[in-house]
């Protein structure tokens, strides 16, 4: 009898959890943009390392110029940070060299999102992801997930916020573009919609087949980016992690919403437990 | 329904006290500057490891440490174990206090503490998708449960109570809380198995960041698995322990009982791993001899190590040997926790994370807080069953 309830409960608990994970990839849908998405196309091939975008972008945002390297002479900063939104990296291994772009990705479906508790982050008006800091509680939670190490933490600040590129939905809405791709004398980043920033990227490849990856890195990539890359260097080399086109988020999701379906598990086992706790008590020294 | 359990009395201001009231109030001042002046300050986490001691160790292995109440009701409640009884309130009582450090650890961690209150209220702004939410609902509503599952005990030291008011309040609650405990201990026994197991989950976003030796769907089971093992040495350990420290008799036949109950646990979390590693064909990283596949080495070889110590009935007979068991598979458990949040974890060659004296001072002084309101609980109040009191506790 004892064993016989131990038993069932066990198998219930266990039953659940196979059955998850057994299946952790079934729900995973082929991700689309937005219909109004809009994004950045940045070509590594037209890039001279200026870092005129760094500036405007600071401008435009008005962050605080990020001159910790430069012991205070100049702004330099190494990476995203706390106090920089985009910045230009050089990539140099004696045979190939190029400079490379980093800002938010802006992903057809964000990790940093679907992490979010309360939906600081979230993907609103023309697919951008932006901050809204009445829903954030500073857990970094975002941090972990993005893999691109984009949302940054305000860790000198006794009231931190998290800090990210968000294509300057500010100055979109005054019926300007993003200021890293207004200044740039190259046009080695432009804006635009995504599907008409993928064409682009595809002619390039296809006109220059020598000059360029054969890949638009950021059509699938991660389950696909509004922000796009082209290179003539490897992807990886200049920092793009190798994805897969399942987006990041799709295993942990596809893994909870099958336990969770509907909370009916967690339900029926907690019916399960009282149920065989009851009969238990009845059944006599068990004083429960 | 615990007619036994008795205070344990004597001096509450001892001199081992005494060090941990110190160690507790550098936490204090430490924890004050942090919320003044942030988390750069006091801690040495980074944009590249946001998540450092606080979060792996106050949190994740703590609450996975304490879930000795739940193991331990999983046993009396739901398989009709009625002889481990006296183990219960003890058991939950390190739970409850394990869990409210861990509630702590995350006011400390997250940086803006003062919003937090948001996060259960603003429920139609929740985040479904979010594993973190479903962790932070989880376990803060588990908190309450394991305070309302050990309020009898309160209330009934209140019913001896020299306040008229007080001995009334508790007269009336008793019954009704004895009344309502099946359906509240049933809740502690479903919370636990949620959100362990989704501490598992919760890393699994990390993606390709996460090393493949930690990164499978069956991250929640393993968890799950390894924490209620864990719950039974926590038990063993805290009851051998305690035993010692208050000079009573070790309930010896029920620990050894209770020990049994790491084996299965260990043993099936052994088979998951090692099948999941051959399945997705991460044996050839097992035995890499790298640093990544040492510790995964470790963390089997722990595991294994103590449910072998806990085979035979003889071995289970010496209470030495169930207290060395017993910390082996705490360690395992513990070290398979830190792995999977800050070794598995690799946000890129340009960041590394050590925590900061400070850091560790914080956590240090919050485990001393709680031991020390353990003390202090066992003493005044009736959790502990005393068999035999041969002379003065030593704490």
């Amino acid at each position: 009898m004892k064993r016989r309830t131990a038993f069932k409960v066990a198998f219930a608990s266990v039953a659940a959890a196979v059955g998850t994970a057994a299946k952790p990839l079934s729900a995973s849908v082929p991700l689309a943009a937005p219909a109004d998405a809009v994004g950045l196309l940045y070509d590594t091939t037209k890039c001279i390392g200026c870092k005129a975008c760094v500036v405007a972008c600071r401008e435009a945002n008005g962050l605080e110029p990020d001159t910790s390297w430069s012991g205070g002479l100049y702004q330099a900063p190494l990476d995203l940070n706390e106090k920089t939104k985009t910045v230009i990296k050089l990539y140099d291994d004696g045979e190939h060299r190029s400079f490379v772009k980093a800002q938010c990705m802006h992903c057809i479906d964000p990790a940093c999102a679907s992490a979010c508790m309360l939906g600081a982050f979230k993907k609103r008006e023309f697919g951008i992801v932006t901050y809204d800091v009445n829903y954030c509680i500073g857990c970094r939670y975002c941090e972990v997930a993005c893999p691109y190490g984009v949302p940054k933490f305000q860790w000198s600040k006794a009231a931190p916020k998290m800090v990210k590129c968000e294509l300057c939905n500010h100055r979109l809405a005054q019926g300007k573009v993003p200021a890293c791709a207004e200044v740039c004398p190259r046009q080695a980043v432009i804006f635009g919609k995504r599907d008409e920033l993928l064409a682009e990227a595809k002619r390039r490849i296809a006109e220059n087949p020598g000059k360029y990856v054969q890949k638009v890195y950021g059509e699938t990539d991660g389950g696909g980016t509004q922000c796009l890359y082209v290179s003539h260097v490897p992807f990886e080399q200049i920092g793009l992690p190798a994805l897969s086109e399942q987006s990041t988020p799709t295993l942990q999701r596809t893994i909870q919403h099958s336990i969770y379906r509907g909370f009916a598990a967690p339900v029926a086992l907690y019916g399960l437990l009282g149920m065989v706790m009851l009969r238990n008590r009845k059944s006599g020294e068990g004083q429960a | 329904m615990s007619a036994h359990a008795q205070p344990i009395g004597g001096r509450i201001l001892t001199r081992p006290f005494r060090v941990l009231l110190g160690l507790f109030a550098i936490a204090g001042v430490l924890i004050l500057y942090r919320l003044a002046t942030g988390l750069g300050q006091v801690t040495a986490m980074n944009d590249g490891y946001p998540w450092g001691l606080w979060i792996a160790f106050d949190v994740v292995t703590g609450t996975a440490l304490a879930c000795g109440g739940y193991a331990v009701a999983l046993l009396v409640y739901v398989l009709h174990r009625g002889q481990y009884h006296p183990l219960v309130r003890p058991a939950i009582l390190t739970s409850a206090l394990g869990y409210t450090l861990a509630g702590i650890g995350v006011g400390l961690d997250v940086g803006r503490w003062w919003s937090i209150w948001r996060v259960p209220l603003f429920f139609w702004h929740w985040n479904l998708n979010s594993v973190l939410l479903e962790v932070a609902l989880c376990i803060m509503a588990y908190m309450f449960v394991l305070w309302i599952e050990l309020s009898p005990a309160f209330l009934e030291k209140a019913q001896v109570s020299g306040a008229p008011a007080v001995r009334r309040f508790a007269v009336r609650a008793l019954p009704i809380v004895n009344r309502a405990l099946l359906w509240v201990i049933a809740l502690g026994i479903l919370l636990p198995t949620m959100h362990q197991s989704s501490l598992g989950a919760l890393m699994l976003i990390a993606g390709p960041r996460l090393h493949p030796l930690w990164n499978t769907g069956w991250l929640p089971l393993l968890f799950l698995l390894s924490c209620i093992g864990m719950g039974y040495a926590a038990v063993v350990f805290e009851a051998a322990l305690s035993s010692w420290l208050f000079r009573r008799e070790p309930e010896r036949e029920m620990l050894a009982g209770l020990s049994k109950g790491i084996i299965p646990f260990a043993f099936a979390y052994l088979a998951l791993r090692l099948v999941d590693f051959a399945v997705r064909g991460q044996l050839p990283a097992l035995f890499a001899f790298d640093f990544y596949s040492v510790m995964t080495l470790v963390e089997l070889g722990l595991t294994a190590a103590a449910a072998l110590l806990l085979v035979g009935e003889a071995r289970r007979r010496r209470l030495g040997n169930l207290f060395r068991a017993a910390m082996l598979f705490m360690l395992a458990g513990s070290v398979y926790r830190f792995d999977t949040y800050l070794v598995a974890f690799r946000p890129g060659a340009q960041w590394s994370y050590f925590p900061s004296v400070t850091e560790m001072l914080v956590t240090f002084g919050l485990v001393a807080g709680e031991i020390m309101l353990y003390i202090v609980i066992v003493k005044i109040f009736p959790i502990v069953t005393v068999n035999e009191r041969k002379t003065v506790a030593a704490v």
